[in-house]
């Protein structure tokens, strides 16, 4: 067990220098900094000052190692767009984005699991098959056309909704929250649903697959052998076993909802960390480009890691394999 | 499976050979037994295949033709009056009738500007799928076929992009671009960047395929053979084991430009795609969006519509397509 973590704690530390990596050369694609920070009439030696002076004459691998450090202290120097460090501003935009990202992956586990128990065991129903067939249709709609059509219908037409913005939000400490007002959690209905509308249909499909092949094992066989009711078979025996993969692409899914918000964001103007990185992206603005891209491969590498280890502890079959010597 | 592998061997060799009288044979051959074909028959007994194949063709027909078959030329600034703007579609109240979808902010005819719109969205979708293909199956028969620590390296790289999104791979890729061209040339190079940055972000499907089945066919005894009699590596991967891993990776490319589609419409949409003077379907959507508030919602509406039908289409196309070619469901 803990030789299995060590590996996997050193696996990403691997690819979180990787990814720090690629940050820290897209400081390089940008051109000379020195150029950008003289005058034109500079001396050669007032370039070659500045260079030491920024440690730019040094091998690149010691840059890196600056570069490395000072993102672990958290500094990623200053925005070029808003002159502001670029720490301080994702700092005020990560709240927004995991309130956003948190509330569609409730909806996507709290609807998707149940649609997709009621679509495995009512297989023949056409509500099943409207769902299925919905499902598809919600693969295929990019995000953003939810969104729009959602403001479209709540905003424009019903006026139900606001459909930009989040509301006001209360101040706790260094965490501003929509959660404690009523038009922050107004603000948050329409882009929790866009966000949220994969996730539900992706574990709706999980569950369903998941669970009508666990249907047909022979433990199920043998529970209902035993005269168990049907609800103790399908929800004391068979819904544990399906859960077990699904705890895996939850974990995958909160990742990618962090970044799939940058779209979300954009088409409600809702103010986090997608929205600053899509405008950062607009502007070549890169040391905002480089902090987000070292944060969400901190929060991809870490989900990953948890839901290898909690993968490990749940499925007890996995730590007999590696016991065989694999 | 086999039989459009034969059939494009068969292609291959007319195409290399001139008039060749066995490889047309073969070709001929070939059809007839697509038609004669599991696959053929499973298309047959499905309607909604068929209404989503017809529903593709209309969309791909549309785009392929739209300079000599849309009603209007939007991009012709000579046709287009300002006071025809903001006309709604053609069956309502308000509505002009040469205009059937309606007009945008600057009076241009909305089914036109879907139809060249489409063809910009298929032509970004087909290339970048073209290209992470031609990528992924390169470098997922090397890994299969040469192993070791190369198949180690090319897996591990896989792994970690595989781990982030692939729209969040491409919009870092089309920020560099920004950042090394420069805003003034990136308007001439956009949609090249937008196709590779695409293709940049999804190969690893392909390579992940190719490789799982380059490891079985490797041991296989045609392979065996052909490297007794000592063709090079490079000969056995491209000639003798590429056309037997091709069949699952039709499958992936089709429902690939379904993605592809999306992820152009998605990067347009966010403003880091094509340029506006070239719209794709994302770029109308991302225009229209701006009067959707003011009412105009037919602006944003048609090209969203556009797009989900297309990509649907195409989607329910593949997602048969893997059904019909997986022998295990036959």
């Amino acid at each position: 067990m803990l030789a299995f973590i060590i590996r996997r704690l050193l696996q990403s530390i691997l690819v979180m220098l990787a990814v720090s990596f690629i940050a820290f050369s897209l400081f390089n694609f940008t051109g000379d900094p020195v150029a950008l920070m003289l005058p034109p009439e500079a001396t050669q030696l007032d370039r070659e000052e500045v260079r030491k002076t920024l440690g730019l004459d040094q091998p690149f691998y010691v840059q890196f190692a600056v570069f490395v450090q000072n993102a672990l202290q958290g500094n990623f120097g200053i925005s070029l767009r808003l002159g502001r460090p670029v720490s301080q501003l994702l700092i005020e935009r990560l709240p927004a984005t995991l309130e956003l990202a948190t509330t569609a992956a409730a909806l996507g586990l709290l609807i998707g699991i149940p649609l997709g128990i009621y679509t495995a065991l009512k297989r023949e129903s056409w509500t099943s098959n409207l769902l299925l067939t919905g499902s598809l249709i919600g693969v295929s709609l990019p995000n953003f056309l939810i969104g729009i059509f959602l403001i479209l219908i709540f905003a424009v037409w019903l006026g139900w909704l606001p459909s930009f913005g989040r509301g006001e939000v209360t101040q706790l400490g260094l965490w501003s929250t929509g959660f404690l007002t009523e038009s922050g959690l107004k603000a948050l209905v329409l882009p929790a649903i866009t966000l949220g509308f994969y996730p539900v249909t992706l574990f709706m499909r999980l569950v369903r697959a998941q669970m009508l092949e666990v249907l047909r094992a022979d433990y199920i066989k043998f529970a209902r052998a035993r005269g168990l009711t049907n609800n103790a078979v399908y929800f004391g025996h068979a819904l544990k076993n399906t859960l077990v993969p699904v705890i895996t692409i939850a974990g995958l899914q909160l990742g990618g909802l962090i970044a799939f918000a940058i779209i979300t964001e954009t088409v409600f103007q809702w103010p986090g960390m997608g929205l600053l990185f899509i405008q950062a992206v607009q502007f070549a603005d890169i040391p905002v480009m480089a902090a987000y891209l070292c944060l969400i491969g901190f929060i991809f590498v870490s989900i990953n890691l948890m839901v290898d280890v909690l993968y490990y502890i749940v499925d007890p079959r996995l730590r007999t394999d590696r016991a065989g010597g694999h | 499976m086999s039989s459009i592998t034969s059939l494009i061997q068969g292609c291959a060799l007319t195409a290399r050979g001139g008039i060749d009288m066995v490889a047309l044979v073969n070709v001929v051959d070939s059809f007839r037994r697509f038609f004669d074909g599991d696959v053929w028959y499973s298309f047959r007994r499905n309607p909604l295949v068929i209404l989503a194949t017809l529903a593709a063709l209309v969309g791909i027909i549309g785009a392929a033709f739209a300079p000599w078959i849309a009603p209007h030329n939007p991009f012709d600034l000579k046709t287009l009056n300002l006071l025809d703007a903001f006309s709604p579609p053609a069956w309502t109240e308000l509505g002009k009738p040469q205009f059937w979808l309606g007009t945008d902010d600057q009076g241009r005819d909305v089914l036109s500007t879907i139809m060249h719109g489409s063809r910009v969205s298929l032509v970004v979708g087909i290339c970048a799928v073209f290209l992470s293909m031609v990528v992924g199956i390169t470098l997922g028969l090397i890994s299969g076929y040469v192993g070791g620590s190369v198949d180690a390296f090319i897996m591990r790289v896989a792994d970690i992009q595989l781990s982030f999104p692939a729209i969040l791979i491409a919009l870092l890729i089309d920020g560099v671009a920004r950042a090394v061209i420069g805003k003034e040339h990136h308007d001439q190079v956009a949609v090249y960047v937008l196709i590779f940055a695409i293709a940049a972000s999804g190969w690893v499907q392909y390579a992940r395929t190719v490789r799982g089945s380059t490891l079985v066919e490797r041991n296989k005894e045609y392979v065996q053979a052909a490297q007794v009699i000592g063709r090079r590596s490079l000969a056995i991967m491209f000639s003798h084991v590429l056309p037997n891993v091709m069949g699952p990776v039709f499958v992936l490319a089709t429902l690939h430009v379904g993605t592809a589609i999306i992820t152009e419409a998605t990067l347009s949409f966010l403003g880091v795609g094509v340029p506006p003077t070239q719209p794709s379907l994302g770029t109308l959507i991302r225009v229209g969006n701006d009067f959707l508030f003011s009412g105009e919602w037919w602006i944003t509406v048609f090209p969203g519509l556009a797009l989900v039908i297309l990509v649907l289409s195409i989607n329910i196309i593949g997602d048969w397509l893997r059904d019909a070619l997986n022998p295990k469901l036959r």
